[in-house]
């Protein structure tokens, strides 16, 4: 696997750029591919989502689906295409520093 | 890697069984959750997706469908269609996929556009009030090309 170096940090990533080790994710990682997908500031909204993803991901082993986010983390889908625009599921995830989701919703 | 250029897919939907209902409509949402431009437009039997009073109630029927393996004689019996329905829905809900309804809104709050054929609710008589409030605009199919220009198309 390729490795690069994200906020001074040097770590594992794939070819599409999500982190491979999820413990890798600090916050100014976060910030910095946040950036790279054209979101100049976390707001605390993204940073709802960010952290319910992390936690979630912690709980099941998986990155949530979109349907699970807004489902759970009282972001609504109008919400979530806001703050991140532009296909917010591979987004999300790649921010958070979660594998690509698989889920279909 | 988004600045590549915007990728675009228009889907018709043409059916109106519950199970027909759902491919259209995952396909626009993983679409719209890729960050892809979505265009649904809905005709003829597809309509009962988009009716108010038609899109809660769709049904799947084991009557001449090869593959719910149920012979014929046995799927004629009165209340099959009931129970296949209420079957399907279920599944649908144990994989959290929401109801029709619900998930034309999802759809929609996504950035998704839907369109009724204007040709089709002329046949049924039917007017926008009787659509979908999500809805955008009922269309003619020279300008359903309008919209769908330069678009991936599926037909369902």
């Amino acid at each position: 696997m390729p490795t690069r170096e994200i906020a001074g940090k040097v770590v594992e990533v794939d070819a599409e750029g999500f982190l491979c080790n999820p413990n890798d994710w600090t916050r100014e990682i976060a910030e910095e591919i946040a950036r790279e997908e054209g979101i100049e500031q976390l707001t605390d909204l993204h940073w709802k989502v960010i952290e319910f993803c992390r936690a979630d991901f912690k709980a099941r082993g998986e990155s949530p689906t979109l349907r699970r986010i807004t489902k759970e983390s009282g972001v609504d889908t109008k919400t979530l295409y806001t703050l991140f625009p532009k296909g917010p599921a591979k987004k999300v995830a790649r921010i958070a520093g979660l594998g690509k989701p698989t889920g279909c919703i | 890697m988004s600045e590549e250029k915007q990728r675009k897919l228009a889907i018709i939907c043409s059916k109106g069984s519950l199970d027909m209902a759902y491919p259209g409509m995952v396909l626009a949402n993983a679409a719209l959750m890729s960050g892809i431009e979505v265009h649904m437009f809905f005709t003829f039997w597809g309509l009962d997706m988009i009716v108010d009073r038609k899109m809660d109630h769709l049904k799947i029927t084991p009557l001449g469908n090869p593959s719910m393996g149920m012979p014929n004689l046995i799927s004629i019996l009165p209340g099959m269609t009931a129970m296949a329905t209420s079957m399907m829905k279920k599944e649908i809900a144990k994989l959290d996929f929401p109801p029709v309804r619900e998930f034309l809104q999802m759809i929609v709050d996504a950035g998704g556009h839907l369109y009724g054929c204007k040709m089709s609710m002329d046949m049924m008589k039917l007017t926008k009030d009787d659509l979908f409030p999500g809805v955008e605009r009922v269309l003619g199919a020279m300008e359903f090309m309008e919209i769908s220009e330069g678009a991936q198309i599926i037909f369902i």
